[in-house]
């Protein structure tokens, strides 16, 4: 049996799809893409100034092409991530503007380089399914630093990706280098790599880019990823029901819009709610309120049989420290319990301001903890202990027995040194192993292969794309000489 | 036909005793010397294992499984070596106990099982052994080593005891004392006069190998 846990009675959750319908029809949302508000109102919506109330049986039609499951591939067009049920698979956190220093602990604008180098850790580590745009380089114009990103992840991993766009422009850019990567816009469709975040901003309102955003998404048919971030007690209701309703109006309207500019077209139930902190004015995302509101959340996707994704595995500390340690490993167990498909934020510190290359290998001890968790507790012979101690009597031998050798591995997980249990008292502190884990990985690393034709395809789209703000050179890419020559 | 070392290595690695003992018994039959097949065949595959469990590749069942092939293989290549009127030159004598008043025995068992497979002759006195035992059976077998287990705080003093049992029979300068155990430090071994400590079977292995080479040494020097 899978451990699962269901935070919500199942009459909460009919109560909260409820009033989310009911919101939806009677106070309705914004919607800034006057395409989108086309689309709504030709579909039945009632549009009033710039707000569109969205009748039940709309929202309900959309939600029934909506499809059930769909897989992100590797490069290599293997499935990776299986969004749907309840598989869960981490992916760093997103975008962030710093990094904590490996050498000084300190934080400083993250550049090219850093995200290259989060890229090979985490390709190095089983324990992302896929990757994440996970910063914006400081070093890189911020005009084009959405796609810079996504190229970035590209050249150096062959995972999935989890990645967004911050304009509609950068955006056909970004769907562009997807489909130099895969082999052209048809084989990215059928085998998508990434899945692009979009989020509505909170309350209830779907600004032109998120909208447009959505519309794009939809008629290309590369998955979108809602990313609902109700704030309980600022930007929306304070309890946490109340919260988790806004949460289901917002992704409710997505999805109609989605579904209406392209029925079955890939959509992913997701979020980054958290609570508003009453005495710091801060979003904590290393509460266990924001870990409870992540898991309703996904529930209620879930009662309706969607795709489901989370921002957990991030900590509110400023540092490599027990804080850290304890909010990242508590909310990867509950994400992990909850079946929540896609749980991102895995190596952020300082309310997501922050990433650490030390926190995220540190991260994936805990999720490695919660992937065992969910392996759960199995019966694997014919008796569960007497065929054991038949052989070993009372003696308390069981090191020797053949089924110990044969089914340890199955039953226990062996974490990396970065854990500690060689109980001799001589171990480094817990930044020094990371650091040296951090170290192994990328000395490890061999960059996936990224065949010739693909590598020009992605640098002559990346040199035209620089060369319109006046960028004359590629950071972090070595431009490969064109075949030919 | 020559014997098959590699694959005699291989079963040590597999940790399978059945084909190690009859890879044992063909290499016999056809002939070849058992010292050879030991040193050549088999005892490469326990070193194998132990840069293996270094490495996180293996783990402690691997290397007990290790240790019974190896301990399969033996059951024929000793009596063998006896019959030709030799013996295998023991890496060193080891006499191994939980100390008086601790019944907890799969810590020394596991150090015992490790250095027979390493080549030691081990003499292992059990659980709950009186101190005097150590020093009577340290002089009657003529220990290199004696290894001292405990698991409590309240019979790790026992460990103590045995250092001075060995003192008062005369026997400490000629035998190195170790000692091991959950609550057993490096420092509490110096703080009681023994001669090393090893936080698990395998570090004993290279403690009691570091500890003889040294003996041997200084014998050597002294000579």
């Amino acid at each position: 049996m899978r451990p699962k846990l269901e935070l919500l009675e199942h009459s909460l959750v009919d109560r909260i799809l409820d009033e989310a319908f009911e919101l939806l029809e009677t106070m309705g949302t914004k919607v800034g893409s006057p395409e989108a508000v086309d689309l709504l109102s030709s579909a039945g919506a009632r549009l009033e100034d710039s707000t569109v109330r969205l009748p039940q049986v709309l929202v309900r039609r959309a939600l029934e092409s909506v499809p059930r499951e769909f897989f992100l591939y590797t490069r290599s067009g293997e499935r990776a991530v299986h969004y749907g049920g309840d598989n869960v698979h981490f992916d760093p956190g997103s975008a962030c503007l710093n990094i904590l220093d490996s050498e000084t602990q300190q934080p400083r604008p993250a550049m090219s380089l850093d995200l290259i180098r989060m890229v090979q850790v985490t390709e190095m580590l089983p324990e992302f399914a896929a990757q994440a745009t996970a910063m914006v380089c400081n070093d890189v114009p911020s005009e084009i630093g959405d796609w810079y990103r996504l190229l970035l992840v590209l050249w150096y991993s062959g995972k999935p990706v989890i990645t967004g766009a911050f304009s509609i422009p950068t955006l056909q850019t970004m769907i562009e280098l997807l489909a130099a990567d895969t082999g052209g816009l048809e084989a990215l469709k059928n085998k998508p790599r990434a899945v692009f975040d979009v989020c509505p901003s909170p309350p209830l309102n779907w600004s032109e880019f998120a909208s447009q955003n959505m519309l794009e998404l939809a008629r290309v048919g590369i998955p979108a990823e809602i990313v609902s971030m109700p704030l309980a007690g600022a930007t929306a209701p304070v309890t946490l029901a109340g919260a988790v309703v806004q949460h289901a109006a917002e992704c409710l309207a997505g999805i109609t819009i989605h579904q209406l500019a392209s029925p079955g077209a890939p959509v992913v139930w997701g979020g980054a709610p958290a609570i508003f902190d009453m005495r710091t004015g801060n979003t904590p995302m290393g509460a266990i309120e924001t870990a409870m509101l992540n898991m309703g959340c996904a529930q209620v996707g879930k009662s309706l049989g969607l795709p489901t994704h989370g921002y957990l595995v991030a900590s509110d500390s400023r540092q490599i420290d027990a804080q850290a340690g304890m909010e990242s490993g508590g909310s990867a167990l509950l994400g992990a319990l909850a079946g929540i498909n896609m749980i991102s934020g895995a190596g952020m510190l300082d309310f997501l301001a922050c990433h650490s290359m030390e926190k995220l290998v540190i991260d994936a001890e805990a999720i490695a903890s919660a992937q065992r968790l969910l392996a759960g507790v199995e019966s694997r012979g014919e008796t569960l202990a007497l065929t054991a101690f038949a052989q070993t009597g009372l003696h308390g031998d069981f090191l020797k027995l053949k089924e110990t050798r044969s089914l340890f591995r199955q039953e226990q997980h062996f974490p990396s040194p970065v854990i500690d249990r060689r109980g001799d008292g001589n171990a480094d502190d817990i930044l020094t192993r990371a650091r040296t884990r951090v170290n192994e990985l990328t000395d490890s690393y061999q960059r996936p292969h990224l065949p010739a034709e693909r590598e020009e395809r992605l640098c002559g789209i990346a040199t035209r794309e620089a060369g319109r703000i006046g960028l004359d050179h590629l950071p972090g890419i070595e431009v490969p000489v064109p075949s030919g020559f | 036909m020559e014997a098959d070392f590699a694959a005699m290595r291989q079963s040590i690695v597999d940790g399978a005793p059945e084909s190690a003992l009859a890879l044992a018994k063909q290499a016999l039959e056809q002939g070849a010397h058992p010292l050879e097949i030991i040193d050549h065949g088999f005892v490469p595959g326990m070193s194998e294992v132990g840069e293996q469990f270094a490495k996180h590749q293996m783990f402690l069942p691997d290397m007990l499984a290790a240790a019974e092939a190896m301990k399969a293989a033996m059951s024929v290549l000793e009596p063998e070596l006896k019959r030709q009127g030799e013996e295998r030159p023991s890496a060193g004598i080891v006499v191994l106990g939980t100390t008086k008043g601790d019944i907890h025995e799969i810590g020394k068992t596991l150090v015992g099982t490790l250095l027979t497979a390493n080549g030691f002759t081990v003499h292992d006195l059990g659980v709950d052994v009186p101190s005097d035992q150590f020093a009577a059976s340290a002089r009657e077998l003529n220990a290199d080593i004696v290894g001292v287990s405990a698991l409590l705080t309240t019979t790790m003093r026992g460990q103590k005891s045995v250092v001075q049992a060995l003192e008062q029979a005369g026997l400490r300068s000629s035998i190195k004392i170790i000692v091991g155990g959950a609550p057993v430090t490096q420092r509490w071994a110096e703080e009681i006069g023994a001669d090393g400590y090893a936080k698990d079977a395998i570090s004993a292995v290279a403690l009691v190998k570091n500890l003889l080479a040294h003996k041997f040494a200084s014998a050597e020097v002294t000579v």
